[in-house]
């Protein structure tokens, strides 16, 4: 006959297991210590520090940091040349987080609710492959199919289209010599490059939605377009602000981008390499730094004052 | 009047399943009708006709004598209380109620009103400001009740509605569900495997089995006499006597249903009243039931299941004596 209570596993692992089991607490303390170390010292910390940087100053004469509190720093970010920067990568990050939603919405509605078996790992390996590959290929990959030389230029030209690519880059602002020098060439890279991270957390939120919820929607008199509009819209709202907050603040921060396919103008990111690089002002760049973050803290803000929280 | 649904003839296939399979059926206005059945029967397929969300691939169903062919869910006039409730987690519980209100274009205030009084009615009155998920089971079903009435549908489907509710709230809800289906007069349609719930809270039950009705009829109809094995198992045990035994027992050769409670369980040698059928046999099993016990016993030919409403003295093992009244024995029609 066995014993009722078996003995306890032999050796330092048994021993541990019983200890763990009588106080589960210590094995949560144990496992987040050393990740709650890395992120309050190295990261917070590290957050905390350029914080700091941004009110110093740089002497204009001596090139030299100077260690003292001032806000003479953030008055620099409103200066013409500077705010235009701050301006236009806003604007930037506004289109293409908007374009990216309005993309990714429909891939990720067939994605949850259609794409079953084989279909729904393909558009797994769909929008995850891009990822796989390094950026930088991407984004020169796009170069070339944007330049003067390029793909869209010869299809132009194939399809007897070449007065419609040239009006477009005769626009103002927006236009540029081609494709690949122009903010409609940045815009698109960008739109490529951060689109999965869009699909992905609206097509985790469209999957939460129950058919039955689109069903009692339609019993109790909602066409389509209203329940869509009631319904699955609210629903996937928070997805759809989780993914613009990717879209959102990896456009604000980005510099290689721009760098590579865009005008001279500079974007933040752009702003910050060069201030911390050659010119050595760390005050400045630390400041810049600050905008996408408050940008971010206003806009999730007000994203919750939306209700775009609610359901979660 | 025409009836407030009628299926004629209707089969729904998935595949290569007919899930609902030439049923014809008619539920007349103002009717609590139940469709019960085991899970894979085809009555919630049914119930899904009804409402729209599935169109028949053969056969024709009318509400109130209109076709409903191809006419989509929300230009029915029929509403729903979904099984577990599909009530909308971005609502407040008012706005969940004034939902259809809401699409239909009613006013604000007109719509809160309406949905204040459909709360109160289901005794929910003061909720409008929760939020779904701070309520309980048996609270969201009222909800869900609420926000199906209010539209004032010309029938209510309901589709398993008491599932998900523990014993004791299933039973005030059914009473419930009674008392507002009386006063409201509106035709009520409900689904569930549970025969009891069935028996207890419809005025006609549609017996489904694999796609068919097997059997309609009122409570008392198909439990008193039903006319298949299948129905006789399914709505309460039975005991179901084979053409032989019930022919040497007194009744006709034909599969024969003999309900437990029928059965008295007497002495060896007692005394056997001319009207009543009689078999010898020895206790094999005793279940424990609390309102009844439930002895199961061997005879030469086959075992049968008593139920007592006593608490019994029998042992494993004792030889008794079951007498029925040969009148109890309800052929089915059913020969081989």
């Amino acid at each position: 006959m066995t014993a009722a209570v078996a003995e306890r596993r032999s050796g330092i692992a048994g021993a541990l297991s019983d200890v763990f089991f009588a106080r589960p607490q210590l094995l949560t303390f144990l496992l987040l210590t050393p990740p709650l170390i890395w992120i309050g010292v190295v990261y917070i910390g590290s957050l905390f520090a350029l914080l700091l940087q941004s009110f110093y100053s740089l002497d204009d004469f001596s090139g030299v940091v100077v260690h003292e509190f001032t806000l003479a720093t953030y008055e620099q970010l409103l200066e013409a040349s500077n705010a235009q920067i701050i301006l236009r990568t806003v604007l930037m990050a506004v289109l293409v987080t908007v374009a990216s939603a309005i993309i990714a919405f429909p891939i990720a509605y067939y994605a949850a609710r259609y794409a079953r078996g084989w279909k729904k790992a393909l558009f797994y390996l769909a929008v995850m492959m891009p990822l796989w590959s390094s950026y930088l290929v991407k984004v020169y990959a796009w170069k070339l199919i944007l330049a003067k030389e390029g793909i869209i230029t010869w299809f132009a030209n194939f399809l007897h289209l070449s007065w419609l690519l040239d009006g477009v880059l005769a626009l103002p602002v927006i236009g540029g010599p081609s494709l690949s020098f122009s903010y409609i060439g940045t815009f698109l890279v960008f739109v490529y490059v951060w689109l999965p991270y869009m699909i992905l957390p609206t097509q985790a939120a469209l999957e939460r939605v129950p058919v039955n919820f689109i069903e009692a929607s339609a019993d109790l008199g909602a066409d389509p377009r209203q329940t869509f509009r009631t319904v699955i819209f609210p629903l996937a709202l928070p997805g759809i602000v989780a993914g613009s907050i990717f879209t959102f603040s990896l456009t604000l921060g980005d510099y290689i981008i721009p760098q590579i396919v865009g005008n001279s103008r500079l974007m933040i990111g752009q702003a910050v390499y060069t201030l911390q690089g050659t010119a050595g002002n760390i005050p400045l760049a630390a400041a810049f730094t600050v905008v996408p973050m408050l940008i971010m803290a206003v806009y999730l803000w007000m994203a919750k004052r939306m209700g775009a929280f609610d359901v979660l | 009047m025409s009836p407030a649904v009628r299926f004629q003839n209707v089969s729904r296939r998935f595949g290569a399943v007919r899930a609902v399979d030439g049923v014809s059926l008619d539920i007349e206005p103002g009717e609590f009708f139940a469709l019960l059945g085991p899970s894979g029967s085809g009555k919630t397929t049914c119930l899904r006709l009804i409402a729209g969300f599935e169109q028949p691939d053969d056969g024709h169903i009318e509400i109130f004598g209109e076709r409903a062919d191809g006419v989509p869910p929300y230009r029915r006039n029929v509403n729903t209380v979904f099984q577990d409730y599909a009530l909308f987690p971005h609502m407040t519980v008012g706005e969940n109620v004034a939902y259809g209100l809401m699409i239909k274009g009613v006013g604000k205030s007109e719509r809160e009103a309406k949905a204040k009084d459909a709360l109160a009615m289901v005794k929910l009155a003061g909720y409008e400001g929760r939020r779904t998920a701070q309520l309980s089971g048996g609270q969201r079903q009222r909800v869900a009740l609420a926000r199906a009435l209010v539209n004032g549908p010309k029938v209510l489907l309901l589709d398993e509605p008491l599932g998900a509710l523990d014993l004791k709230l299933r039973e005030q809800m059914q009473e419930e569900l009674k008392t507002l289906q009386t006063k409201l007069g509106i035709t009520f349609v409900f689904v569930t495997h549970d025969q009891g719930e069935a028996l207890s809270m419809a005025n006609r039950v549609a017996i489904f089995n694999e796609g068919k009705i097997v059997q309609v009829g009122t409570p008392s109809d198909v439990y008193e006499r039903p006319k298949s094995r299948f129905v006789a198992d399914f709505v309460g045990s039975s005991n179901v006597l084979p053409p032989e035994f019930a022919a040497s027992h007194g009744g006709q050769p034909m599969w024969t249903s003999l309900r437990p409670e029928k059965i008295q369980i007497a002495a060896k040698n007692a005394l056997v009243p001319a009207a009543c059928a009689h078999a010898a046999g020895t206790v094999t099993a005793i279940s424990y039931q609390g309102a009844v016990t439930r002895i199961t016993v061997a005879t030469d030919q086959l075992a049968l299941i008593a139920s007592t409403p006593a608490e019994t003295t029998l042992r494993k093992g004792d030889s008794v004596s079951l007498i029925w009244p040969k009148s109890a024995m309800v052929a089915m029609g059913e020969t081989a």
